[in-house]
């Protein structure tokens, strides 16, 4: 039996396969496998996707035309969920109306970005943690953990979960379980709310700023500074930097589908900064005069991969050809003790559809006149995030101070049972 | 979810004159040999919604309303009857019952709407969006019939001039203009503001108001207290609040960021800053920002709101009855293509026909009706209890019941309330029979409206 997952994600399936056939490691690996989150669910096994589509809330969308190697992931909840959630509206009685809100935003693609994710989903969370009154004999800790995990799979089923975001939430159930028994309810919902404050405070808020402090020093009169898609770290950090007098250029490179480079511009030149814009391709043409690049981060790994918007670790590699440095600024709440090497083995599908459509020219759809047998033989692939190696990192900027990338697993180690017990 | 759902049943109308009694007030006119408010409140039903406050306007109507709603939903629906004086208006209406409102947003459904898109989809839009107001739209629906020889009255009310103008912006979400039937005639005046926050505007005149709102509770009583001289949601409130949803008025956001402000106490205000920053960098950008942002950008005092609009797709069935036309063509479509409205049957469980009677397809003929022999009935809608007689002819025609046909009559096109008589040889075309006449044998009536004259 496997959990559909609540959290963020464990050791791949292939670990635990191979620790049940060597039976002499068998019970050091039990004891290990507890502390872990259970294994997230492999899309490619079919029992399971059954089961899983038995339990959820939204309608599946058929298997499409699917890239092999992808096969694993879940498929893209595209637009047509909306209808169904939208006929639901008032028949879902367990879901609080604003983490539904939350979950619609998710679908929509209105609420992007981890640290706006996380936010929102948080803020979603106190609202219903005010709004909950424990049933009758039943205990405050193992209720609301149920109800959270319903929130949770709902949200999951809308989009998948961030790390950051299962970073948060693993906080949250751990906050929960720790409640002293004799709290009454009241005191006991309003210490979460204040713990969740809290974490949004210290982890994200303060964070940011201190992250703000440390990268503009490293920022210098006549820099031409690079910047890809929209990270709300790197552009509080070029508007800071601005702020305090530094003379700086920009330039923001950006790439299809997703577009995210334009918000951020229009944002930085609306606040007086000069700005190039660019898209992907032509990295390695605009990279001869950049003399800094600073990116963000959904996650980084224990090994000091950068897990971050796709086309990334083609902007770090073109950097690191060039000996340009390249600055990751994450908040460490970020980080993961997982080890990822590829950037298959998890990821998030994008809509496939928007691939192949160019945005604000509807006549340009070569791919509609294609029948259906040519069709079968073609399969669209959009990947959301990817992995870039840490040899390629010059610098890790958290709210910890500035890292090389060796030393994501020490702050994981030494500062994770800190933020958990708080 | 935290809303509440107000049903406007209305009660009487002018349009629909000879159809409406004191008996029969419009809530309960029958579509399909069901009250037209059975749709409303069958769909409320199915989405789970069970706490109903039902609008009535008149003391009479809202006796007779209640007696049907309690008979006919005995434990599916929890419903409170309001009854309001007569020709208050919608506005007037709510008004009325303002005191009772309580939930965070409100869900407004005429009474006379009949239509199967989930009430789920307004709402829901209008929760993601954050919205003041969300109002349904619908293609405007196809009247008259197909095979009708059209009369001069019939072309009268296809005029495009009792429909809207609808301006929304370029990915279809948010209203930025709407004018309702009357203003059409003259000029329609556009804000040059909001076409300057949006750039782009786009105005369809296919669309129509649907009359299904979904309002913040706050801004609806804000606005019902300010503006006394609002009669009607339709035609006042909902475009006065699109017009004004970028430089809306300081006392409509008085309360709601009283209301923000309660809750974060916890925080400094510096980092609440920094947290909003975030979450609205992070949402795809409205046109409604620029104007909500001071120029230095700290604090953001929100003096706009956001008018939704949720459009309903082409395959979704939705008319409004409101003119006699209306009623002629929901019928026809209820029985016809819009059937999945019906729950049951479309032939009741005892009908006698005679020998040689046909009964064309998209016909409703209701229980304990009999008909004589060598009858025709093409799409039309027949009720309980009646008593047709032989060589009949009824095409495209609504007979309510316990009306009693003579032999060798010909109805098209008409509407015969109930307990009329018809005597022999009655030829009716493009008629309005109201309740209780008897029409005299032999008579031929075209574009006529026979009602008994009220004692």
């Amino acid at each position: 039996m496997k959990q559909p997952p609540q959290k963020k994600d464990g050791p791949p399936v292939a670990s635990s396969v191979a620790a049940s056939e060597r039976g002499v490691d068998r019970p050091v690996e039990k004891e290990r496998k507890k502390d872990l989150p259970p294994p997230r669910m492999q899309f490619d096994d079919e029992s399971r996707v059954d089961k899983a589509k038995r339990r959820s809330l939204l309608n599946q969308p058929e298997a499409r035309n699917r890239v092999e190697l992808f096969r694993h992931l879940p498929p893209h909840k595209n637009g047509s969920q909306l209808p169904y959630l939208e006929s639901k509206f008032f028949e879902l009685h367990e879901m609080h109306p604003s983490v539904y809100k939350v979950g619609l935003q998710y679908l929509t693609g209105d609420t992007s970005g981890g640290n706006a994710r996380c936010i929102a989903m948080l803020q979603a969370f106190q609202e219903a943690i005010r709004d909950y009154s424990t049933p009758p004999e039943k205990t405050l800790n193992r209720d609301l953990t149920s109800k959270i995990g319903g929130f949770v799979s709902f949200l999951i089923e809308c989009r998948p979960l961030s790390m950051s975001m299962g970073n948060a939430i693993r906080f949250l159930k751990s906050r929960i379980a720790r409640l002293p028994l004799t709290l009454s309810e009241s005191e006991a919902k309003a210490a979460l709310c204040s713990d969740i404050d809290r974490f949004i405070n210290e982890k994200i808020v303060l964070a940011d700023k201190v992250i703000l402090r440390h990268a503009a020093t490293k920022i210098r009169d006549g820099d031409v500074l690079l910047t890809y898609g929209s990270s709300c770290v790197v552009e509080m950090i070029l508007l800071y930097a601005h702020e305090i007098g530094k003379q700086f250029r920009v330039v923001v490179v950006d790439s299809r589908p997703m577009l995210e480079g334009q918000k951020q511009l229009r944002r930085l030149v609306a606040k007086g900064l000069s700005c190039t814009y660019t898209q992907l391709n032509a990295i390695s043409y605009v990279m001869h005069e950049v003399t800094r690049v600073f990116l963000g981060a959904s996650s980084i790994f224990s090994n000091g991969t950068v897990y971050s918007r796709v086309g990334t670790a083609s902007v770090a590699m073109v950097a690191h050809a060039f000996h340009v440095p390249v600055l990751v600024c994450c908040e460490a709440y970020k980080f993961h003790e997982r080890v990822q090497l590829d950037s298959i083995c998890f990821n998030e599908l994008g809509d496939p559809d928007a691939v192949s459509k160019v945005p604000g020219r509807e006549d340009v759809n070569y791919l509609d006149n294609l029948t259906d047998k040519q069709k079968e033989n073609l399969q669209l692939l959009n990947l959301k995030y990817d992995a870039t190696p840490s040899d390629y990192i010059s610098v890790i900027v958290t709210d910890y101070g500035m890292i090389p990338p060796t030393s994501v697993p020490v702050i994981v180690r030494e500062y994770r049972k800190e933020y958990l017990l708080i | 979810m935290d809303f509440q759902v107000v049903v406007l049943a209305g009660g009487n109308s002018k349009n629909l004159t000879p159809l409406i009694s004191k008996d029969v007030p419009k809530p309960l006119l029958p579509v399909a040999n069901r009250p037209v408010l059975y749709y409303v409140l069958h769909q409320l039903r199915q989405s789970n919604l069970k706490d109903l406050i039902v609008v009535v306007e008149g003391e009479d109507a809202a006796l007779h309303v209640g007696g049907w709603i309690s008979k006919t939903f005995v434990d599916g629906l929890h419903v409170e009857i309001a009854a309001v004086p007569e020709d208050i208006g919608t506005a007037g209406a709510l008004r009325a019952i303002s005191h009772h409102l309580t939930a965070k947003d409100i869900l407004v459904v005429s009474g006379d709407l009949v239509s199967d898109v989930p009430p789920g989809a307004v709402a829901a839009t209008h929760r993601r969006h954050d919205a003041a107001v969300t109002a349904m739209l619908c293609s405007v629906p196809v009247s008259g019939s197909l095979e009708s020889g059209s009369s001069g009255g019939k072309d009268k009310t296809r005029k495009p001039g009792r429909y809207n103008i609808i301006g929304l912006d370029p990915c279809k979400q948010f209203l930025l203009h709407i004018a309702t039937g009357s203003e059409i005639e003259k000029d329609s005046r556009l804000q040059k503001h909001i076409l300057h926050a949006v750039g782009q505007m786009e105005i369809r005149s296919d669309l129509m108001d649907a009359h299904m709102y979904a309002f913040k509770r706050s801004v609806l009583q804000e606005v019902l207290d300010q503006k006394d001289t609002f009669q009607s949601l339709k035609q006042d409130i909902v475009p006065y609040l699109v017009r004004s949803q970028l430089k809306s008025e300081a006392l409509l956001n008085g309360i709601s960021q009283a209301e923000e402000n309660g809750n974060e106490k916890l925080s400094s205000p510096n980092n609440q800053v920094l947290v909003s920053k975030i979450l609205a960098n992070a949402s795809t950008p409205s046109f409604h920002e620029p104007y909500s942002m001071e120029p230095d950008g700290s604090a953001q005092t929100r003096k706009t709101h956001k008018c939704c609009a949720y459009i309903a797709s082409s395959s979704s069935y939705c008319v409004r009855l409101n003119s006699i036309q209306a009623f002629m063509d929901i019928n026809r479509d209820v029985t016809g293509e819009a059937d999945h409205l019906l729950s049951d049957n479309i032939i009741g469980p005892s009908p006698k026909l005679g020998t040689k009677t046909t009964v064309g397809p998209h016909c409703m003929l209701g229980e304990g009706s009999e008909m004589g022999d060598k009858c025709q009935v093409k799409r039309s809608v027949i009720g309980r209890h009646c008593r047709i007689g032989s060589h009949v002819k009824i095409v495209n025609s609504v007979v309510m019941n316990h009306v009693t046909i003579g032999d060798g009559c010909i109805i098209q096109g008409s509407v015969v309330c109930s307990n009329v008589q018809l005597q022999e040889r009655v030829v009716l075309k493009d008629c309005l029979v109201g309740a209780g006449f008897v029409v005299t044998m032999g008579n031929e009536y075209k574009g006529e409206s026979l009602a008994r004259k009220e004692k």
